[in-house]
């Protein structure tokens, strides 16, 4: 696990859904073919209205073109992250788009569970909503020793809640590497 | 202290003596359950992960169903029943349940009630959010992902945290005009997508008595829809008649003590609910049906895991005898039973079947098919401009298919209502 995550933020609002996140149609491609594995960044957050993609101004599609990789790295959202369906292909079309850390004030059960288990991303709370606070391309900084968001863009920064629990998971890099480390498998 | 229901269950699947919200145990998991969209993911981290070794914990206890992406040409979703098909070869399961052979079953969380899976006092896990489902039979049921669910598939546990638990009673005597979706979407609308995250969801009262198991499951099938983690409904008389009549006899039943510690308690009169709809994009946007009532609407949609069960099918034929519809409709049984029941099951002399052909409703095999948008060529789906009346549990931009589409959830008779009118229409219009 860095200790520092740093990259270009991009902000969404409340409720971001897993349909939002990686829309039904697209969950058809294996997920082990890393050719195929693409497609899911390609789509990811592709459901997101535009007028709500990237606040907060919206009109900034998380990806570009044919890409499969995004420029942000850092998620902000708001309340409710992830709600919806169980797709572990959230998550992990975040992370084959590029993006390491979500940030969000508060997640529903499952996204948050794959988001560890799975070891895709670091799923942060925030302690009150930064989607007010921090702007689609702010350049930020995430230090995981200190559970802090650095804002280099306007010098601010915001205390994170500690990963508490689910820590040593997020640290083994998932559910298998923290049972294997632990020597329940 | 007491324990709550959902508490026993686990404390038992924890080997316990009690757990209390917030400790987070290793559980022993009954039944795992998927389906063609997350399992051949599934089946591809257990192989990763557990290398050479890797061995199904019990054959008898994983139960696989294809019902999501079935009846379609797009060639992805095909290699997906492809590698389940041989997955269920190679390890010859024995809870298997191919499409295109006579124990196809359609959506996974109906067939689960249908083949005996939901035991009362048991734990189960399945990479659907909407497993929460079988928590109408008095047990603990929450969804997962593929990576917790090859966890499980290895090894027979998983880790939770232990829930807190809501309550939600209902008294009073149901109107006819009321069906068990109006009272989720009360409780959505009071308190949000997000008011029951990581905890359980508990319904009783006398109404939740008087519900048949299926109405019932209407319930525990939403309660994902507030964040929750499980719904759950004590077992009783009616439980104990469902299941008996599927050679289901033997179970642990558990009750919430007196004095069980609960986050909150919820009180409705039901006499004095509304028929209400969720209007687009969210199923908390809570309004009534009177209030929204002349919505032109160009498609309607009884089905899904929520609406697609035989009482939503006897609501709709009630009010469709005689009727004929003014828009697309879409008739999808969630399980090859409920079709089978839709022909033999008669009202007034006619098949609930032929009474929706006769009012012009288009009749689709079972399976998920729109309710999750799926492929472009699949059964009902949204396209652009479409405003959509479902019996379905999501309205998320995009959920049924077109982003731009907007979908309106309600229950099967003011979906049905609706239909004949073709516009939005409070069913108090034909009761
Ligand atoms: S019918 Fe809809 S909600 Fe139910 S399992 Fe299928 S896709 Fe999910």
């Amino acid at each position: 696990m860095e200790n520092k995550i740093t990259g270009k933020a991009y902000v969404l609002g409340d409720n971001i859904d897993t349909d939002q996140i990686i829309p039904a149609e697209h969950l058809v491609y294996s997920t082990s073919d890393p050719e195929e594995l693409k497609k899911y960044g390609h789509y990811a957050l592709s459901s997101v209205p535009i007028e709500k993609a990237g606040l907060p101004y919206g009109g900034k599609p998380f990806i570009v073109g044919e890409n499969h990789q995004s420029e942000y790295t850092i998620v902000i959202g708001g309340t409710n992250f992830g709600c919806g369906s169980s797709r572990e292909h959230a998550p992990l079309s975040l992370k084959v788009a590029g993006v390491k850390v979500v940030i969000a004030q508060s997640y529903a059960r499952i996204f948050y569970r794959n988001s560890v288990d799975g070891g895709f991303l670091i799923p942060y709370e925030s302690q009150f909503k930064l989607s007010d606070k921090i702007k689609t391309g702010d350049f930020v900084e995430v230090d995981v020793e200190e559970n802090k968001i650095i804002n280099h863009t306007d010098g601010k920064d915001y205390q994170l809640n500690p990963l508490g629990d689910v820590f040593e998971i997020v640290k083994a890099g998932g559910l298998f590497e923290f049972a294997r480390t632990s020597g329940m498998i | 202290m007491g324990m709550t229901i959902t508490e026993k269950i686990l404390a038992k699947s924890a080997k316990q003596a009690r757990v209390s919200a917030g400790e987070n145990v290793w559980l022993d998991v009954d039944v795992l359950m998927t389906h063609d969209v997350c399992g051949p993911p599934t089946i591809a981290i257990w192989k990763k992960e557990f290398g050479e070794k890797a061995k199904i914990w019990d054959k008898e206890k994983l139960v696989i169903f294809p019902d999501h992406y079935i009846f379609t040409k797009n060639s992805h979703a095909n290699r997906n029943v492809d590698i389940l098909r041989q997955f269920a070869n190679d390890y010859d399961l024995p809870n298997y349940y191919d499409v295109g052979t006579e124990r196809y079953k359609g959506v996974c969380h109906i067939a689960l009630a249908e083949e005996g899976f939901n035991v009362p006092g048991t734990v189960l896990f399945g990479t659907d959010s909407h497993t929460c489902t079988s928590g109408a039979f008095g047990m603990f049921a929450t969804g997962v992902g593929n990576t917790d669910a090859a966890f499980i598939l290895g090894t027979g546990k998983i880790w939770e945290k232990i829930p807190e638990t809501m309550k939600f009673t209902f008294k009073g005597k149901m109107p006819p005009y009321i069906a068990s979706k109006d009272l989720i979407l009360q409780i959505l609308g009071d308190i949000g997508t997000d008011g029951a995250t990581y905890r359980a969801m508990e319904f009783d009262g006398e109404v939740i008595d008087s519900l048949s198991m299926y109405e019932r499951m209407t319930l525990t099938n939403m309660a994902i829809e507030a964040g929750g983690m499980n719904g759950i409904i004590a077992f009783d008389d009616t439980t104990k008649k469902y299941l008996s009549e599927i050679g289901v006899t033997e179970y642990d039943i558990f009750e919430s003590d007196n004095d069980a510690v609960y986050h909150s308690k919820f009180n409705y009169d039901v006499a004095k609910l509304e028929p209400l709809v969720a209007k687009p994009h969210s199923p908390d946007n809570r309004d009534t049906v009177r209030n929204v009532e002349g919505t032109k609407l160009t498609k309607c949609y009884i089905g899904s895991c929520t609406g697609g069960k035989i009482t939503d099918f006897r609501f709709a034929a009630e009010l469709l005898f005689g009727n004929e519809v003014k828009v697309t409709t879409f008739v999808v049984p969630a399980s090859t039973a409920v079709a089978k029941q839709l022909e033999e099951e008669t009202l007034k002399g006619i098949s609930l079947k032929e009474i929706f052909e006769k009012a012009g409703c288009i009749i689709a095999e079972s399976s998920c098919a729109a309710c999750l948008g799926g492929p472009s060529d699949t059964i009902g789906r949204s396209v652009e401009g479409d405003v959509v009346i479902s019996t379905t549990n999501r309205n998320f931009p995009g959920r049924m298919g077109s982003k731009s589409s907007q979908v309106y959830l309600a229950s099967p008779l003011t979906v049905t209502a609706s239909a004949i009118r073709g516009v939005i229409t409070d069913p108090r219009e034909f009761l």
